[in-house]
């Protein structure tokens, strides 16, 4: 059995047998897991959920490409290729995050980080991994897994404040920072994009649930639905 | 309610984020084929209980996932120290 991490390139090359585009091209219509929802709707007509003050505005980004990818952080060879792929390089300091175009990038745990890429570029950005890193790690494509929702306003802070036990204060939780966590009877991974402007990813299977979560803790703020 | 330190996220975070998995440093026998039922018996099923100091694993579930130890004082519920697999305790009853 050869070892993953002293492959010849021959040897690595037949390791991209396992690569597949997992997401449709344009030509198939995706649907959010929030589509029954209708957003577009809503922020088309301009309604105010709950209090007329509209402290809240929620923007649900869909159909992103959403690569997990996990390798050993002291592999100097993977980090550059990493780098190499995404432009940046991968954060390594606990709960930080970084952008770099319209691609972002969560610490998620030692080994382990979450690429936020477009949604038809998500392939490609798999396929460049593939060319570029060599030896043992993973990248799994879980796009159609989560979904992701962007909270901002006046009020922002307040509502979170009612769904996570997190500590979201600008001294502790900068911009730039990220969490996993509980949130509501589910959990996220929330990201401090803003002053007052925060990125849930959530679980497709959740995402109803903290749709209507969300609706019901923003009451008392009022919610304005973007497009 | 704790409020646990995570050696891999750095900060603190509430009990409700953490899963305790029971004792920590369970060793398996190193030979299972040559070691008697009673052996066996034990690292399956035998805990300890102690009323003190007492060594445990626990995952941070809901963050980044990893497994660490925590030693903790069973009488009054005090988190003595949080340290990470492979390491040894520096808090040991006496
Ligand atoms: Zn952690």
């Amino acid at each position: 059995m050869s070892d993953m991490n002293v492959m010849t390139p021959a040897e690595m090359a037949a390791t991209k047998a396992a690569v597949m585009d997992q997401v449709p091209g344009p030509e198939v219509q995706g649907q959010s897991p929030l589509h029954h929802a209708d957003l577009a709707s809503l922020a088309k007509a301009g309604t105010v959920l709950g209090a007329a003050a509209g402290g809240i505005q929620l923007r649900e980004h869909k159909l992103l490409g959403h690569l997990t990818l996990r390798l050993n952080p002291e592999n100097t060879d993977q980090l550059a290729a990493a780098e190499r792929v995404l432009g940046v390089a991968l954060p390594l300091q606990p709960l930080t995050s970084v952008e770099k175009g319209s691609y972002s990038v969560r610490w998620m745990s030692p080994d382990e980080w979450l690429i936020l890429v477009p949604g038809l570029e998500a392939f490609d950005v798999e396929s460049r991994f593939r060319d570029e890193m060599g030896g043992h790690y993973s990248l799994v494509n879980s796009s159609g897994g989560s979904t992701v929702l962007e909270l901002s306003g006046a009020d922002v802070v307040e509502l979170l404040k009612r769904c996570t036990p997190i500590d979201l204060h600008p001294t502790v939780f900068p911009v730039g920072k990220v969490v996993s966590t509980v949130f509501a009877k589910s959990s996220a991974i929330i990201r401090r994009t803003g002053e007052q402007r925060f990125e849930l990813v959530i679980r497709r299977s959740f995402s109803d649930y903290i749709w209507l979560w969300l609706q019901e803790v923003s009451r008392e703020f009022g919610l304005v639905v973007k497009a | 309610m704790f409020h646990i330190y995570c050696p891999h996220c750095a900060e603190y975070r509430e009990e409700e984020e953490f899963h305790a998995v029971g004792q920590a440093h369970i060793a398996r026998p190193a030979d299972p084929d040559a070691c008697s039922d009673k052996e066996w018996g034990e690292y399956m099923f035998f805990r300890k209980n102690p009323r003190g100091i007492h060594h445990e694993l626990w995952v941070h579930a809901a963050g980044c996932r990893k497994f660490f130890n925590i030693t903790r004082d069973t009488q009054n519920y005090d988190i003595k120290e949080v340290y990470k697999i492979g390491e040894k305790p520096s808090v040991v009853a006496e």
